[in-house]
């Protein structure tokens, strides 16, 4: 269990100031950030104890910090999403990219119970270290992915794109979507990206692997057996 | 982002056992240029970059001093699917920077980057598909006019379909390295060969189309042939051209097509082509940058030489091709003056800089060219307005330097070394005397 002592990272920089408060209240030791270069450059020598970010000012900004915080070697957890009613949708397919969260405006005592209990549990959930789907494997340890036991080698955003698919099978994705969940944000480049990646993976996976990715007529794609069949 | 990528670097050197890391870019003439490093090196070159001296490559020689740095973009690292898989090779494509760490000026990688920030502020991406053409020959022999492969002769031993054979071999490569072909076939002259790849964005095109010529000069030199890209190697054929595909994307939506417009072009893509128009001749030194890509664009070899535009005539310099039914997204124009051995960081700059000008100074298109440009005389030609494509090396030099649009596209620094580089280039040929003076003159005279 982390003690209140331990130092917590706060987005964005200028905190709503019911959250400033509970977390002075409750006594915890607290730090805002702009993004994710102030969260390497403040980082206590210990390590951040979690982190928690509004989604209320600045929606884009909070998943560019969140994405940035869980894509570390050591990733920063756990993380507590204050979110507005009206964002909700936006959690969908992100679950991968905070712990727990809670709607704004919160309630005090709700947002400090979550909190101590996140603390308590000591970090974000385990996740499985190799992804699998028929005779596809991604290894999320090493960034490894294969084919029938055959190496596939990838380009960062292929595996990353690999990997999300791979880790939805037989759900039916946007352009738009992807690129917000794969690439996110920050990636300036439009939806066609999407369409050449999958044409490189596809043209990597080989001609016998290649309809694991189906092109669903103008929606998007699909990865492996739709679940209706 | 970058962290998560350096990151998935190097556990692939380690996990895929890599002893080899080639460090790729490319000079002002469009050389691929490579230096290598050994995996324990990778993690350092990755965070701070490699030193290395400058001097020695065409374009990056300065007064004060020579020193660079190349800083390996983790986007473009690729295990290389030659070789031996025992001991893999990786590469990485870099970007040049001074010792201060800003934009190296003699780098066209970077200079394609800045001139991608035009289109990217008005929220566009622009999207490249090149037909790339270019012929196999028997090894060369100095002095001597290249050789077939698929005329009688050199490979009479050998199965007859070799060269299909090559180009094969060639498309399972590129395709292993994350360069897709939409289409590939024999071309019209002995030996030639047309690989039509897939649009991508055009700073990750231009990157794969040196990959591209470097893997079918290795997969063609694997069975003793030789592959090559020179413009017009053969006389009385057709050249080797590099007809460029473009458009240009708002989002997941195409700024070129309108569904209101007859020719379902939208106002910025007649703007867009209007630029390439009016600045046709400026640009073309860099997009036909040797003295025999001159010897492609005349008549009668489907090849352009007059700067005008039309749907389905391939005598201009433009052409609209007439997307399938029923899909926006294939709207794009063709622009087919530019040929395999330019640089292609250069190349696009000048192309995306010259149709950005149409666009943000709201161009007028000039009307569609529709007749058969190559039957007019010139008097016609001059009624209806229509210029011709700088009909040499020497002409187009003379054009692109008085060229501003050409200059601020390249940055004083290529701008300036091209100019040097490439008259002399056409000063040494203007004072060779040829086979043809010989066979012409020398006992008429």
């Amino acid at each position: 269990m982390s003690s209140p002592a331990e130092m917590l990272a706060i987005y964005p920089e200028a905190p709503p100031p019911d959250l400033a408060r509970t977390l002075d209240l409750a006594g915890y030791r607290w730090k805002a950030v702009s993004g994710a270069d102030e969260v390497i450059r403040n980082e206590p020598a210990s390590g951040w104890a979690g982190a928690v970010v509004s989604t209320d000012t600045d929606a884009e900004g909070a998943w560019a910090l969140c994405r940035a915080l869980r894509k570390r070697d050591v990733p920063v957890a756990p993380l507590l999403l204050l979110v507005g009613g009206g964002q909700l949708a936006e959690l969908a397919l992100r679950d991968d990219l905070f712990d727990d969260f809670c709607l704004t405006p919160f309630h005090p005592v709700e947002l400090e119970a979550r909190l101590r209990h996140l603390l308590w549990k000591g970090g974000g959930r385990v996740k499985p270290d190799v992804v699998e789907y028929s005779e596809l494997a991604l290894n999320v340890e090493t960034y490894q992915a294969s084919i029938q036991g055959r190496p596939l080698d990838l380009t960062y955003m292929e595996y990353e794109l690999l990997k999300f698919l791979a880790q939805n099978p037989g759900k039916v994705f946007t352009r738009e979507l992807l690129l917000s969940r794969v690439w996110g944000y920050e990636y300036y480049g439009g939806a066609r990206t999407v369409d050449v990646h999958i044409r490189r993976l596809r043209a990597k996976l080989g001609e016998e692997h290649q309809n694991l990715i189906q092109t669903v007529r103008s929606v998007g794609y699909r990865f492996g057996q739709s679940r209706w069949g | 982002m970058n962290e998560q990528q350096r990151n998935y670097v190097l556990h692939t050197v380690e996990e895929r056992g890599v002893r080899l890391v080639r460090l790729w870019f490319t000079d002002v003439l469009g050389n691929l240029k490579s230096f290598a490093i050994s995996p324990a090196e990778l993690e350092n070159a990755l965070e701070d970059g490699m030193t290395f001296d400058g001097s020695s490559i065409d374009g990056f020689s300065r007064v004060q001093e020579s020193d660079v740095l190349a800083i390996p973009d983790p986007n473009t690292f690729e295990v290389l699917p030659w070789g031996d898989p025992k001991n893999a090779e990786a590469r990485v494509f870099c970007d040049i920077h001074n010792l201060d760490g800003t934009p190296f000026e003699g780098d066209p990688r970077q200079v394609l980057r800045r001139n991608l920030e035009a289109a990217r502020s008005m929220g566009l991406t622009f999207y490249v598909a090149p037909d790339m053409e270019f012929f196999y020959f028997a090894p060369p022999v100095r002095g001597q006019a290249p050789e077939p492969l698929d005329e009688a002769g050199f490979f009479d031993l050998i199965a007859s379909d070799v060269s299909g054979s090559l180009r094969k071999q060639t498309i399972r490569t590129l395709e292993a390295m994350g360069i897709p072909v939409e289409y590939s076939f024999h071309e019209d002259s002995p030996s030639q060969h047309e690989i039509d790849l897939r649009h991508n964005d055009v700073l990750s095109m231009a990157d794969s189309i040196m990959t591209f010529r470097l893997v079918v000069k290795e997969v063609a030199a694997s069975q003793g042939v030789y592959a090559s890209f020179m413009p017009k190697p053969l006389e009385g054929v057709q050249g080797s051209g590099m007809h460029l595909h473009l458009s240009l994307f708002n989002g997941e939506d195409n700024a070129f097509y309108s569904a209101e417009d007859d020719y379902n072009l939208s106002p910025i893509a007649k703007q867009f082509m209007a630029g390439l128009l009016r600045h046709a001749a400026e640009i073309t030194a860099v997009t036909n940058q040797t003295v025999n890509s001159y010897k492609r664009l005349v008549p009668g070899f489907e090849a352009p030489v007059h700067i005008s535009w039309a749907r389905n005539n391939r005598s201009g310099l433009i052409r609209v091709p007439i997307p399938k039914k029923g899909n926006p997204s294939a709207t794009r124009i063709e622009y087919r003056s530019p040929d395999p051995a330019c640089n292609p960081y250069l190349a696009f700059s000048v192309l995306l800089a010259a149709g950005m000008r149409g666009v943000r100074e709201e161009y007028e298109l000039p009307t569609e060219a529709d007749a058969n440009l190559f039957q007019m005389d010139d008097a016609q030609l001059l009624k209806l307005g229509i210029d011709q494509i700088p009909s040499s090396l020497g002409d187009a030099l003379r054009v692109m330097e008085d060229s501003s649009l050409v200059a601020e596209a390249l940055g004083e620094h290529i701008f300036e070394w091209f100019l040097r580089n490439k008259r002399n280039e056409w000063r040494d040929y203007k004072a060779h005397v040829s086979s043809f003076e010989y066979d012409r003159y020398l006992r008429s005279l």
